[in-house]
């Protein structure tokens, strides 16, 4: 059975340096839940002391009824997926995959049956007598995963499990484990620094920032109701603009934008607009209140996909993406008509140098 | 006498994954031959002929020649001894083999005692490292005379008296200290998440230690355990300082007492030889052969 798993304000320090700081949450019991931030956030540190790896300095591990926080590796039943698999060298994929059950109490014909039919689930059957060196990169973590799920783990987690691979396996490994969720329906940890990763296969995110958690949600609000500047510009790309919030509104030069945030009037402020809430319109004229105009800087096509770089009449870049085929009339230099359709405003003090990290590449 | 392996062959160890490989150890005798074809092997066979009777020719007809070919090379003396020597060598053979079986294992446990964690072990850890300190730090020869002579000159009740028998001891006691520092390379190159997961599959610390981490460390570090054996075959020599009953080296001494002719010791030579090259070249083929395998697979 699968359980849920939960932490209360878990905190880890190594010597001065707070890893982790009061980070509470709750995995629900069948459910993928990914902790997503940077690099040095701490969530593999969370990550680990779930798994018994480190000891926690303070706070408490449930998994599922029953406190954790002091039980050995080995007694939890968590299975642990790492970013460079981990996988036994010296062993085959068979005897990898075997090796958790060999110190369980099954009878030997259950251990083969069960191996036989994790590799049937993770599809290397046919491998079963290569070694970890004689793999590809995608098959090494199908074998870390099955040897991982073998002895049905309470909980799975997993470290950067895509980490190492590049973009097309890792797009492939990442339906294929969503799919292996469905059917197994295992609680799920995913610690990954991949927002795409996070929004694609987690049912909730725990967004987390220097050993903190900064919000927790369902990916829809953490991307359409970010919390704090840091996760408005951490997951999903955003520009953001400098500016003044008059009546509900976000003014920036000519440009009043309504925003989803209350904030009070007159402060110095900045808005975080998604690149897809930019709207472009051949000929600087027409629109309401929220239109201004903008000389179009650069195209770069992506496809289907079109990413263009605009200069603002205040001097400020934006950057718009919209479909290919939406922009035939509009060419490099042209004055356009530019929409934003949506912003969210965080004061100035509270972005601080983090626009750097929120920014746009242009 | 020779220095056994001291730190291992260290670009066996801490390479890690995915770093760029150092250029290929194109050292080999014969590398470069095969790129240049036919006319290669040709310039290579004429220029070693020319050297090789160019150097003979200047020794041979060197002024003092005849002497020191009636010292080292001489015919009848090397036809005379060499069969005794060759017989005797049989013995440091069999000091080889006896003693190379308990440093392996008592080279394991040092290596062992050392890596165990906690700080209850801490007094393990601690006598692990003052013994491969100690041993590691005095003369191999000086240890074979204090046990080959000492111990049997208490005569103990009980405890062996053959002189030969110490200096083996002497010999296990010494280059357990060296091959254990191998050992501890290759079980500190096993990356730390091995253990982590054999863990989390349900193994204790000392299961995972026992299946996981010692199996691949010693995988690791045949070749420089190799290199060690091959100076260990040198240095059962040295038993011949301690010994009534003579092995290769002790024959050699005794019938070059004979007749101050020093042809002898080029049989024991011989002798050693035949044993030591062919090991030291297993050893460069195993470490190529891990080179190679490394590059093709990576990850860990």
């Amino acid at each position: 059975m699968s359980e849920l798993i939960r932490v209360e304000n878990l905190t880890k320090r190594f010597g001065d340096f707070e890893a982790v700081r009061d980070v509470t949450f709750t995995a629900e019991a069948g459910s993928i839940t990914a902790l997503l931030g940077p690099s040095g956030s701490g969530k593999s540190t969370v990550l680990r002391m779930i798994a018994g790896l480190e000891t926690p300095t303070r706070g408490r591990i449930w998994l599922g009824q029953e406190e954790q926080t002091h039980t050995s590796v080995q007694e939890r039943r968590v299975g642990f997926v790492f970013q460079h698999y981990a996988l036994f060298r010296h062993l085959t994929v068979w005897q990898n995959v075997m090796f958790g059950l060999a110190v369980r109490r099954m009878s030997k014909r259950e251990r083969r049956a069960r191996v036989e039919e994790l590799l049937e689930l993770v599809q290397l059957g046919p491998f079963r007598d290569r070694y970890p060196d004689q793999l590809s990169g995608g098959q090494r973590q199908r074998v870390a995963l099955a040897r991982a799920l073998a002895p049905r783990p309470n909980v799975l987690l997993l470290d950067e499990p895509f980490g190492a691979l590049d973009a097309r396996v890792r797009q492939d490994l990442r339906r294929w484990l969503d799919n292996l969720h469905r059917e197994l329906g295992v609680t799920s940890l995913l610690v990954t620094h991949d927002q795409d990763e996070a929004l694609e296969l987690a049912n909730r995110l725990v967004v987390m920032r220097e050993g903190r958690i900064e919000q927790v949600g369902t990916p829809n609000e953490i991307y359409n109701e970010p919390a704090t500047p840091f996760v408005a510009g951490f997951v999903g790309s955003a520009n953001v603009l400098h500016g003044h919030v008059i009546d509900g509104h976000m003014e920036f030069g000519e440009h009043r934008v309504p925003i989803a945030n209350d904030l009070a009037d007159g402060i110095d402020a900045r808005a975080f607009v998604r690149p897809h809430d930019v709207r472009v319109r051949a000929g600087g004229s027409g629109g309401g209140s929220g239109t201004a105009r903008a000389t179009v800087e650069r195209i770069v096509t992506l496809g289907w996909l079109s990413r263009v770089v605009l200069r603002l009449g205040d001097g400020q870049a934006i950057v718009a993406e919209l479909p290919s085929d939406e922009l035939c009339d509009v060419g490099l230099g042209d004055v356009v008509a530019v929409d934003v359709r949506r912003a969210l405003a965080f004061r100035a003090s509270d972005v601080g140098r983090l626009a750097e990290f929120a920014s746009v590449e242009s | 006498m020779s220095v056994p392996g001291g730190g291992g062959a260290p670009e066996l160890f801490e390479m890690p994954p995915g770093e760029p490989d150092l250029p290929r150890g194109r050292s080999g005798l014969l590398s470069g031959l095969s790129q240049e074809g036919a006319k290669g092997v040709l310039i290579a066979v004429v220029s070693t002929v020319v050297v090789f009777f160019v150097l003979g020719w200047v020794v041979v007809h060197s002024e003092n020649w005849p002497e020191v070919k009636r010292a080292f090379f001489n015919g009848a003396e090397f036809k005379d001894t060499f069969p005794g020597i060759a017989s005797r060598f049989l013995r440091n053979v069999e000091y080889f083999l006896i003693a190379e079986v308990f440093i392996l294992a008592w080279a394991l446990t040092l290596a062992v005692m050392r890596s165990l964690p906690g700080p209850v072990f801490f007094p393990l850890r601690l006598m692990s490292i003052l013994y491969t300190d100690f041993f590691r730090g005095i003369p191999t020869v000086l240890v074979v005379y204090l046990l080959g002579f000492g111990v049997p000159a208490m005569q103990l009740p009980g405890v062996p008296r053959s002189n030969a028998f110490w200096a083996v001891v002497a010999l296990i006691l010494s280059y357990s200290a060296y091959v254990a520092e191998v050992y501890r390379a290759g079980i500190e190159s096993i990356h730390p998440s091995q253990v982590a997961s054999a863990r989390s599959l349900g193994l204790t610390r000392m299961q995972s230690l026992r299946f996981v981490v010692i199996p691949q460390a010693v995988r690791r570090v045949i070749p420089p355990l190799l290199n060690d054996f091959v100076g260990l075959q040198k240095d059962t020599a040295l038993v011949a300082f301690v010994v009534a009953v003579p092995e290769a080296f002790k024959q050699a001494q005794l019938e070059q007492y004979a007749d101050f002719n020093f042809t002898p010791y080029l049989g024991a030579a011989i002798m050693f030889l035949i044993v030591t090259i062919p090991m030291t070249r297993l050893v460069d083929w195993l470490i190529q052969r891990e080179r190679a395998r490394r590059q093709a697979g990576g990850g860990l």
